[in-house]
């Protein structure tokens, strides 16, 4: 293994580990797509090209815009749920 | 359960894991030893006889090409389901004003990330284009080109302009595309059948390695593929869109 193998792979069991850490689902989708990146580095640096460029937009900008949009979504209901009951 | 109770079942499923992964991943050959068949053979003919430089897109698009077709349509049902769950439902209705004004104070976007959006857009659109037509030449290919192709308009939504991104991308198109998409590469697999009698045999001519126009079918299925994904990421980008900024569900209990 190189070098550049050994980072990308660190760097994945460390951002893993940072989504799950991050509580707030905000913040948790960002964290989320540079996690993403790191993944993009691994197959990358794993000789699979095919593999990261479609990780690259999904994990960075697909997965994340559904994700905050869903969130918009729910935060908007339970809104007006509260001011319902208000 | 108590937080006790569940850190102990933690523990005892954790050092199992363990145990099994380690078990497991001493097994394992040597990295990079490869002991396979297929890939060697892949490796010899992928040039030779289908004329693809990228071996991958010759597996995706010739030699396993009825695999993509299956992967196809699970994207393709994948997204129905989306559209069908997401559909508008009774007790929803749009949000009253959406004229021109309004997506402004939705957008909230800065001139800055305006202008770089702005920039985007080409450097997305050429990009996507470049990856799908030179799928069998360099790694890339319908599918990857496909998905940075629909984050072309999304740049647009990106720039807080989401009312002009329906106007860039409408819906009737982008499901159009989907499906044209879908249904032009299962056409490449009945071209193989009726002009070469097997379906998804190779029927076109096959030119030179590495040049544009080469590989024979592959560059018309990564083709229908890139239609297909880029239709497909679209249809499941605008019906979240328009569930989280135009569709506003009523009171419950109420009826409006």
């Amino acid at each position: 293994m190189t070098v550049l193998q050994i980072a990308a792979l660190a760097a994945v069991a460390i951002g893993g580990g940072a989504v799950v850490l991050a509580r707030d689902p905000l913040r948790q989708t960002l964290v989320l797509s540079v996690y993403g990146m790191a993944l993009v580095m691994v197959f990358f640096v794993f000789q699979a090209p095919d593999v990261a460029l479609s990780e690259i937009v999904v994990s960075t900008v697909g997965l994340p815009v559904m994700i905050l949009l869903a969130l918009r979504k729910v935060r908007e209901n339970e809104r007006e749920r509260q001011e319902e009951e208000e | 359960m108590s937080r006790r109770t569940r850190l102990l079942l933690f523990a005892i499923a954790a050092a199992g894991f363990g145990v099994v992964l380690v078990l497991g991943l001493s097994g394992l050959p040597a990295f990079g030893d490869y002991k396979g068949v297929y890939g060697n053979v892949i490796d010899g003919i992928g040039v030779t006889e289908r004329h693809a430089t990228d071996l991958v897109t010759a597996l995706n698009f010739d030699i396993r090409a009825f695999d993509t077709l299956g992967e196809e349509f699970i994207l393709f049902a994948s997204v129905l389901g989306v559209v069908l769950i997401l559909r508008q439902m009774r007790g929803e209705h749009d949000r009253p004003s959406q004229h021109e004004g309004d997506e402004h104070t939705f957008g909230g976007a800065s001139e800055a990330l305006r202008a770089l959006s702005l920039l985007l857009i080409p450097l997305i659109l050429a990009v996507g284009v470049y990856i799908v037509v030179h799928g069998q030449i360099t790694p890339g290919g319908g599918f990857q080109g496909g998905v940075v192709l629909a984050a072309g308009p999304l740049a647009v939504f990106l720039a807080g302009r989401y009312l002009r991104m329906k106007i860039v991308a409408p819906h009737t198109l982008v499901e159009l595309g989907e499906a044209a998409g879908a249904m032009g590469y299962a056409l490449v697999g009945m071209g193989g059948l009726v002009f070469a009698g097997v379906f998804f045999k190779n029927f076109l001519p096959l030119g030179t390695p590495g040049h544009l126009l080469s590989a024979g079918q592959m560059d018309v299925a990564s083709a229908a593929v890139g239609l297909e994904v880029s239709g497909a990421f679209l249809v499941a980008f605008s019906e979240f869109l328009d569930q989280a900024v135009a569709v506003q569900s009523s009171p419950s209990g109420s009826e409006e």
